[in-house]
């Protein structure tokens, strides 16, 4: 709504022609067209719809006009400054999504910079593994189950049928707690906490115990003083060395593929009877090279022992031998990662250089 | 135990073809596992050649050369003179030596050494002339093999020897040995006897039980046999240390005459080095038979021989030449003359009555011991022998006479000399007893079906005498199998023989668990959360000494008291069980700073020791008795507790400099909000507390606090004087939490509230307060002030200078206020806020700005 027409000076009038009009209205266009920036448009705007260009003069005009010509000037000017404003406005979008574009081009970053303020951390390797058996057996309806690493010899040695004087006792270079007797070990195997789930839940049973073991080994390429195994005990009534292999079997699947090839292998172990150990066919040689220095030359890895619970570790818990049966194994976790991801030497495992882990990622 | 195979062949028919490495295959179906495979390592060409010329050179460096040329026949594919440098004498033209040509080798201890045409000493020699060591069959190295002397007593080997020949198998190079691992169940596995019987079993071929023929040539025992008597009043567990005792005696035997070739032969590929020919006669029978023999210089023996246990105070010097205290439940061999100790039997002979160079008659022992004796006296005294790893693991009590028998044979046939009629055999041992075995049992056991017919069959084949009747059967055992107790020892046979590869796999069906528990899975979530955040997780064995208890500024007795201590550790520098992570943590963090690595953050969980009240013994009991409640009571009471703990440090940088800008090296704040991040994300409210506790800085260290002010761990930065003592950089901050505390606060979920969408007030105060007012404090107030409404506090900045004055400190607070039910209004939020600002001015002080 324009206000009173303060300004209007009839003498200055000069005729509203409308080839005037039409001139100032292509002139604007022109000018719009010519706009090379915003700020250029912003110009072209002020002087061709401003207070001063010639379509606003123009339309000042109208009202000096006799009334049977008011209608049709206003018309004419009115299109003219409508086809000019919708023109500013086509550039001005224009000009806009130009500026944007280029913007966002100026605003590119080197996306191969370093990124990590802080880098992301890593799980050991072992704990990974340890956590992928844990979620197997678990899936298979089995419960976890641990124990102390400084044990009562009873768990560790009496209860798994490990006679005092029978050579087996020696064979496990076990490190003893003082006094020398006051019958405490560090667990030479998971193998107590078979004897401490058993007293505690009874049977039927199905449970893995996964954690870390203690022999007297110094530390070197292939041996660690601790180190870490997976039990596995399940006792009901009919189980067999059959349920024992599929279990085995099974473990083994989910750790190294369907292809591996394992068997058992008679042996003899204290706490079980018939006993077994299992081997996995190497993974270095296959069983091809007998110069082979991963299965040195035998074609096979030795992973753990197993075998049916001996009827004298169920009756010291307790367990009826002759209702019950059951299997028990022990498997390497350290062995399993060096089968897994090829690592050869074992300080690499506990000396915790920050380096191995991060050769991992946070699943194994 | 090294089976060399030319000495299995001689008991078990093995096929003309297997090769050491089908041999050890087998033996492992049956449960003898591989150990290694034994050969030469010598390969050729290796042939026999004869000298033709031998010229002499004398070298500048006073040594002189011999210049040979040698007819190798057509072995260097020539047929013409192979010419070759020598440096050895005992030899002349027309001898007939052993030469390995280019391209053979030999096994040196630094690996194999391949011989090639090399310069040397002006000529150009192709081959070597060997000598007894080179090739690994001998010590001889005086000079080289001449093969007439070599052979001196084998004039038909000599008869049809021709240049060209092939050496190898003319010298035995190409005999393997093949090592296997004998379970401590298998006694009778460690002797080729009874390697040769598993052979059998494991391929079918026939067995030869050798001492069967030598039982038949034993004379029984008579009247004139040398006096023994059996004398043991302290049986251990009620057997008798000495239950079968035979002695033999072999007059006017030559001890200077050598053992035969092939017998030196064969201990020298079984292990044992030979020495003279009654040493090597009675090992021979040992590894040959399994029955550890002794031989005792009749001529210093005072009859009767007396087996008995050692008396108090009783000293004897065994054949190591070390003086030993006995003890009381050691079985001894001793004679009359002063009742001397002769040995500890079974372990270990004594420097009295052993074979010398004088020795011209020699008394045989083979006798029968209780294992569980042996072993004892074994350990105690540190001496772990051939014999009596064997006696350990039991040994077949019906085999001492027959061992005897071909201990006297050998000697007699090469040391000369006559056997004495008189033959001595005392004691009865017990047999064992029968086994009533239910013949459904492997079957239920194995989960393979094994007709009764076929149980029967494999216990017969191993030896067992078998009565069936109906679905049992009565078993007898072979006397060499005393491992053989109870009806799962018979299954496992029956499974062994007829072969574990034939067990099915069958995953069983278990009844439904509960997964992981609330513990387990909180284990997982810290560790994973911690990764996130950039720790990398390590692990350590928990082994530590009292000085690092020292250097992390433990009261030394105090972590003593808490902790058990190694008897027998690996290093004397780390004999006790940690009591927290951070005192094993700090070696990774060590060793990764001295690799180079300085900006580091790591952390551990695992289980630490914390021993209250004084350590006590845990009882032990007999194998397959369970213990009683009260001892069962004391066992578990003995176990130290030991619960786990998380540990973690940071040093260096947390916040990297990159091209980013400028890092920031983590603070104590780090470790404060490590901690707090773990319990935040278990659900619980907790916070810090300054405290002051070693290994912290006094004045950066916090206890964290659950709400209900249980104390589950401190974070702090390192105490200089540790940071030194550990040799760490400055400024490394750590904390250790205990996780079964942790554990066991939280699992139980939390109750929601209704969230308020109406929106939310908020207004900034600063209060001034005095330096030692803490944030927690001033925080707590202001919530205790503002009451429900209040929905966060946040501390934005802390200012210290000329406004605040002196000992003052200006602490800036953004306050967030919401309503459940409406908009509050203006008024209302000055309204709380003043509240809260006189709680905070009441209690701490505070003053707004």
């Amino acid at each position: 709504m324009s206000g009173p027409n303060t300004n209007y000076d009839p003498v200055e009038v000069a005729a509203l022609a409308p080839e005037a009009v039409e001139t100032a209205r292509d002139a604007a266009l022109a000018a719009i067209a010519a706009a090379a920036s915003l700020e250029d448009l912003k110009a072209v705007r002020s002087a061709h719809l401003g207070d001063k260009s010639p379509l606003a003069l123009a339309n000042r005009e109208i009202g000096a006009l006799p009334p049977s010509a008011k209608a049709a000037a206003g018309k004419l000017v009115g299109q003219a400054k409508g086809v000019v404003n919708q023109a500013v406005a086509a550039r001005q979008s224009e000009l806009e999504t130009e500026r944007d574009e280029r913007i966002l081009i100026e605003e590119a970053v080197d996306v191969t910079l370093p990124a990590a303020r802080r880098p992301l951390g890593r799980r050991h390797p072992i704990e990974l593994m340890s956590e992928r058996i844990a979620d197997m057996f678990v899936g298979m309806g089995w419960e976890i189950a641990e124990g102390p690493e400084v044990e009562a010899e009873w768990f560790n040695f009496d209860a798994l049928n490990f006679d005092a004087d029978h050579p087996a006792r020696q064979m496990q270079d076990t490190f003893y707690v003082e006094p020398p007797d006051g019958g405490l070990v560090l667990r030479t195997h998971t193998s107590p906490v078979q004897a401490r789930s058993l007293l505690e839940r009874g049977v039927p049973i199905a449970i893995a115990c996964i954690g870390r073991v203690f022999r007297t080994d110094e530390l070197d390429a292939t041996h660690m003083p601790a180190f870490h195994q997976v039990e596995g005990l399940c006792v009901d009534e009919g189980i067999t060395m059959a349920h024992l292999k599929g279990t085995l079997d099974t473990l083994a699947s989910h750790l190294f593929g369907d292809g591996i090839t394992t068997r058992l292998r008679p042996s003899f172990f204290p706490f079980t009877e018939p006993s077994a150990e299992m081997d996995l066919r190497c993974f270095a040689c296959r069983g091809e090279d007998p110069n082979c220095r991963a299965c040195k030359g035998t074609g096979w890895i030795e992973w753990g022992g197993c075998g049916m619970v001996n009827r004298n570790v169920l009756s010291a818990c307790g367990i009826d031998p002759d209702r019950y049966s059951g299997f028990a194994f022990g498997m390497g976790i350290d062995r399993a990662l060096m089968f897994r991801t090829g690592v050869s030497d074992m300080r690499d495992m506990i000396e915790g250089d920050v380096r191995f882990d991060a050769q991992f990622g946070m699943e194994i | 135990m090294r089976v060399p195979v030319d000495w299995l062949r001689e008991y078990v028919a093995v096929p003309a073809d297997a090769t050491g490495v089908q041999i050890a295959a087998d033996l492992v179906k049956v449960g003898l596992e591989e150990e290694g495979l034994h050969t030469s390592g010598v390969t050729g060409p290796l042939v026999v050649g004869r000298v033709l010329t031998k010229e002499p050179e004398p070298q500048k460096n006073g040594k002189t050369i011999n210049w040979c040329s040698l007819d190798v026949g057509d072995a260097n594919g020539t047929g013409e003179p192979q010419w070759v440098v020598c440096g050895a004498h005992n030899f002349e033209p027309g001898d007939l030596v052993v030469v390995i040509l280019p391209g053979g080798s030999v096994s040196t201890p630094q690996g194999p050494m391949v011989v090639t045409a090399r310069k040397t000493y002006g000529h150009i020699s192709s081959g070597m002339i060997t000598s007894e060591r080179e090739l690994g069959i001998g010590e001889d190295h005086s000079g080289i093999i001449v093969l007439s002397r070599f052979f001196a007593d084998r004039p038909e080997v000599l008869t049809g020897l021709a240049p060209g020949q092939d050496a190898i198998p003319l010298l035995g190079l190409d005999r393997e040995t093949v090592e296997v691992n004998v379970t401590p169940d298998r006694g009778y596995c460690f002797s080729i006897r009874g390697i040769a019987r598993e052979y059998s079993h494991a391929t079918g071929a026939a067995y030869t039980d050798p001492v069967l023929a030598l039982a038949d040539r034993a004379p029984a025992a008579n009247e004139q046999g040398y006096a023994v008597q059996l004398a043991d009043d302290a049986p251990i567990r009620g057997r008798e240390g000495c239950d079968r005792y035979v002695a033999r005696i072999v007059r006017g035997v030559d001890v200077h005459a050598p053992s035969p070739a092939w017998m030196k032969a064969r201990l020298t590929e079984a292990g044992m080095r030979p020495i003279s020919l009654p040493v090597d006669v009675t090992n021979y029978v040992m590894l040959g038979l399994g029955q550890p023999l002794h031989a005792f210089d009749l001529a210093k023996l005072v009859g009767p021989i007396v087996v008995r246990r050692a008396r108090p105070g009783e000293r004897m010097t065994t054949l190591d030449d070390v003086d030993r205290a006995l003890d009381p439940s050691d079985l001894l061999i001793t004679d009359s003359e002063s009742q001397r100790a002769l040995a500890i039997a079974g372990v270990m002979g004594g420097a009295d009555t052993e074979i010398s160079d004088t020795t011209t008659d020699v008394l045989i022992e083979a006798a029968h011991f209780d294992p569980v004796s042996i072993a004892r006296s074994a350990r105690r005294h540190k001496l772990p022998s051939e014999a009596s790893r064997r006696f350990e693991r039991g040994v077949d009590p019906q085999l001492a006479a027959a061992a005897a028998q071909l201990a006297v044979e050998l000697l007699v046939e090469h040391g000369g000399g006559v056997v004495d009629d008189g033959v001595t055999d005392v004691g009865s041992p017990v047999p064992a007893p029968d086994i009533d075995l239910d013949l459904s049992l492997p079957s239920r056991l194995v989960g393979v079906d094994y007709p009764s017919e076929r149980v029967v069959e494999i216990l017969r084949e191993i030896g067992c005498g078998v009565e069936v009747s109906g679905e049992h059967a009565r078993v007898t055992p072979p006397s060499w199998r005393p491992d053989l107790r109870t009806e799962p020892d018979l299954a496992e046979e029956v499974a062994r023989i007829d072969g574990y590869e034939k067990i099915p796999s069958v995953v069983p069906t278990v009844a439904v668990g509960n997964g992981l528990t609330h513990d387990q899975r909180m284990r997982r979530l810290v560790a994973n959360l911690l990764a996130a955040q950039g720790f990398s997780e390590v692990w350590n064995a928990p082994f530590v000494g009292d000085d690092r208890h020292v250097a992390l500024g433990y009261d030394a007795a105090a972590a003593r008291a808490r902790t058990v201590r190694i008897a027998n550790p690996l290093s004397d520098e780390a004999p006790l069980m940690r009591i927290s992570i951070l005192s094993t943590l700090v070696d990774s963090l060590r060793r990764n700073i001295s690799r180079g690595f300085k900006d580091v953050a790591l952390f551990e969980q695992g289980l630490v020791l914390a021993l209250e009240g004084k350590q006590t013994a845990a009882p032990t009991e007999d194998v397959g008795v369970r213990p009683s409640p009260q001892t069962m009571a004391a066992i578990h009471a003995a176990v130290p507790p030991q619960p786990r703990h998380l540990g973690f440090v940071l040093a260096g940088e947390i916040d990297r400099s990159g091209v980013w800008g400028a890092g920031r090296p983590a603070d104590v704040a780090d470790a404060i909000a490590t901690a707090l991040g773990i319990t935040e994300a278990l659900g619980l409210t907790a916070r810090t507390v300054a405290d002051d506790a070693m290994p912290f800085h006094p004045g950066r260290c916090a206890r964290v606090e659950l709400a209900d002010g249980t104390v589950v761990g401190h974070v702090g930065e390192l105490h200089p004087k540790v940071l030194t003592a550990l040799g760490l950089p400055a400024r490394v901050v750590a904390g250790e939490l205990d996780l079964d505390a942790l554990s066991a606060a939280s699992g139980r979920p939390a109750q929601a509230v209704t969230l308020s969408t109406f929106p939310v007030a908020t207004t900034d105060v600063a209060l001034v307060v005095n330096e030692s007012v803490k944030a927690a404090d001033i925080e707590a107030a202001l919530r205790t002030g503002a009451g429900e409404m209040l929905e966060s506090v946040r501390l934005f900045d802390i200012y210290r200078g000329d406004q605040t004055g002196a000992g003052k400190k200006s602490l800036a607070y953004r306050l967030s206020f919401r309503a459940p039910d409406r908009t509050l209004t203006t008024e209302e939020v000055s309204g709380i806020r003043d509240q809260a600002v006189a709680a905070a001015g009441q209690a701490v002080g505070a003053v707004q700005r």
